[in-house]
């Protein structure tokens, strides 16, 4: 299994005083630069410990919010490129539907990759609804637009001999020729996220890395419409455990009750994501004619489940709620380990751990207690760690 | 009054199928619905009864509203402002008084100024559509940056009166309102219920137009609508007491009438396009 620590790069000190949102809204001057400036130095110091640790990294991009400063992540990928020796830098991720301009984003990560001398791997997202707002494209060709973009970009990163031609509706090019071209040949890998089976599936026919997040003991019924596209595509071959991510909340102490502490402090990040006035959780077209009518008759849409199928709400749960629903990986290095082997198998395989290990205000000490336990004390067995024999399509 | 309401028909135009509601005699009106949250044809409304007392009134739904599905080639209003003039092309309509509301008015406007062969009359009420103040100025509140109380807020003079509680609703209508709500979205996004160009191209419109508004209005203020009249030669502009964005349903019975009224004072000569 690979580990790849992440954090949100968020601005915790905002997130007391937001009158009920953290994101679009917020005013601005909630943030004071000169602090800011500490957090995003304290961050890479700490991929830079993770690299030294032997874990790959993944970032991602918000805007407009205390939940995340890193607003343009090609910034924080640059950076790293330079300043980490050998983690795998994956983005996940890159929000090219929001983005008027896929060009761009296919030079940006073209260079990254030559930068970071081939470590980048290439997630591309749909993005939160919240970030609909900011971007101001429209969102109810946001899918559409998302798997142009995609096709858009891999033809960009692997055209080679002549510029190429691209117009339609959404984009329009005459000379699409990228400098430089990937290091890593012929591109990076491939991430994409999904909370639907549809899109799942059709990740399978990809055989793109599917990634999901606090979907915990319902994750399998996603990994398994990705079986069946990836399956139906190769003639029935079986999606293996290195086509499966999940980002789960880690926090690990030396004793159960450190663990717990460092678990509270984790769980700030579900307990505040979902801080939003409403309107911007909502664009029109981002979820479906069935969902709004659901949303009109006051219905909520649970998102967690624990192994017995009780529904966990992220937002509100508590640590051992989170712990139950799969959500949070949380104990000393033993309980961790077993933890996380019992949902690779509830997954039926899954190779790939997105591990928050810092999030909100967590301190530095803390972060680099639980980088470090879990790099020296978890993370070996995980990467001896047998995977489930992959099936073409689980039963159902 | 009284008469029950008309069924609604279909008709297949350029490959979209339409459905509209119809009912009346006379000179043809094609009424063109507003976005969300009002983004149907109710066939009930008291305000086609009355105003098919004068005129065949035509009520097409938005492809994307209603019932109907949008094409995929339906992305902005240039598409439905096109649709509509091949509308009235293939049901023969002429002399034809052309009715939008909010986002209705938007496509008239857009009809307008393309094609006013087949129009007697231009009425826009509470029409957006058009970029009126500068670049920093928020000419059309954000529908989708605000509360569904604090929406009802902004488009209702009476809200005690018209806003509905959607818990209360049967699933159909909540089908109606969510479909309404993604529709506006999917023409309206971005420019944001708007097209850059429209004012300068309002200059074309060669019938009589006249544009209503319902004085309470907070989407678009009658500032708005008087700048928009201002764009159109020779309009007129009435305000209208006691109604906000959505005057054919708070005030229907004065809607109609001054709809009555400045059709017959303009009569129906005229001498361009012919």
């Amino acid at each position: 299994m690979r580990v790849f620590q992440f954090t949100e790069q968020p601005y915790p000190d905002a997130w007391n005083d937001h009158n009920g949102s953290l994101r679009v809204n917020l005013p601005n001057r909630k943030l004071d630069p000169v602090h800011a400036a500490d957090l995003f130095h304290r961050y890479y110091d700490e991929w830079q410990l993770a690299d030294e640790l032997g874990l790959d990294i993944m970032l991602n991009e918000h805007h407009a919010t205390a939940t995340c400063m890193s607003a343009a992540v090609v910034i924080g990928l640059s950076v790293l490129s330079r300043i980490t020796k050998r983690a795998r830098l994956l983005v996940l991720g890159y929000p090219i539907a929001n983005r008027p301009d896929p060009l761009r984003a296919a030079e940006e990560l073209a260079t990254i990759d030559v930068i970071s001398r081939g470590r980048l791997e290439m997630g591309f997202v749909r993005g939160v609804p919240q970030e609909v707002p900011i971007a101001n494209l429209n969102p109810v060709f946001q899918s559409e637009r998302f798997w142009e973009a995609h096709d858009f970009i891999m033809k960009a990163l692997t055209s080679h001999d002549e510029p190429f031609n691209w117009e339609s509706a959404n984009f329009q090019y005459r000379q699409v020729n990228v400098w430089p071209r990937c290091y890593q040949q012929p591109h990076p890998p491939v991430w994409s996220t999904t909370g639907s089976t549809q899109t799942a599936r059709k990740l399978g026919t990809y055989g793109y890395v599917m990634a999901t997040l606090g979907t915990g003991y319902d994750t399998r019924r996603l990994y398994d419409a990705y079986r069946r596209g990836f399956s139906e595509a190769r003639g029935g071959a079986a999606a293996p455990a290195d086509r499966f991510a999940y980002l789960g909340l880690v926090a690990v102490g030396r004793t159960e009750e450190e663990a717990r502490r460092r678990g509270e402090l984790i769980a700030s990040y579900p307990r505040s994501s979902s801080i939003v006035f409403m309107p911007f959780r909502n664009p029109p077209g981002y979820l479906s004619v069935e969902d709004n009518v659901r949303m009109l008759k006051g219905e909520g849409k649970p998102r967690s489940y624990t192994k017995d199928g009780r529904v966990v709400e992220m937002a509100t749960g508590s640590v051992q709620d989170l712990i139950d629903a799969g959500v949070l990986f949380c104990g000393t290095p033993d309980q961790v380990y077993d933890q996380i082997v019992d949902f690779v198998e509830h997954c039926g395989g899954m190779g790939n751990l997105l591990m928050m290990g810092h999030a909100g205000p967590m301190s530095h000490e803390d972060t680099v207690e639980n980088l470090t336990l879990f790099a020296k004390e978890v993370f070996p067995r995980l990467k001896e760690l047998r995977q489930p024999e992959p099936v073409a399509a689980a039963a159902q | 009054m009284g008469v029950a309401a008309p069924e609604l028909r279909r008709l297949d135009v350029t490959g979209c199928a339409i459905e509209y509601s119809e009912r009346g005699k006379g000179r043809p009106l094609l009424f063109l619905h507003p976005g969300h949250p009002s983004g149907r044809v109710d066939p009930g409304a008291r305000v086609f009864e009355l105003l098919a007392e004068n005129a065949r009134v035509i009520a097409p739904t938005h492809p994307g509203f209603g019932a109907t599905a949008a094409p995929a080639h339906l992305t902005n209003v240039d598409d439905l402002a096109y649709l509509y003039l091949d509308l009235m092309e293939a049901m023969n309509l002429r002399d034809c008084a052309v009715v939008g509301v909010g986002f209705g008015g938007w496509i008239a406007a857009e009809m307008a100024v393309k094609n006013c062969q087949r129009m007697s009359h231009l009425v826009l009420a509470n029409s957006v559509g058009i970029k009126a103040g500068d670049r920093e100025t928020r000419d059309i509140a954000d529908i989708y940056a605000v509360t569904d109380k604090q929406l009802a807020e902004l488009v209702y003079a009476d809200v005690k009166a018209m806003m509905r509680d959607p818990k209360s609703l049967p699933e159909s209508e909540l089908i109606m309102m969510a479909r309404s709500r993604e529709a506006t979205g999917r023409y309206g996004w971005t420019p944001y219920l708007h097209d850059p160009k429209l004012k300068q191209r309002l200059h074309r419109v060669q019938v009589p137009a006249l544009v209503l508004w319902g004085e309470t209005d907070r989407v678009v203020t009658p500032d708005y609508g008087r700048a928009f009249a201002a764009a159109i030669p020779g309009a007129r502009f009435a305000a209208i007491a006691g109604a906000g964005h959505f005057p054919h349903l708070e005030q229907p019975y004065d809607f109609a009438a001054r709809i009555k009224d400045f059709v017959e004072e303009t009569g129906f000569v005229k001498e361009i396009g012919r």
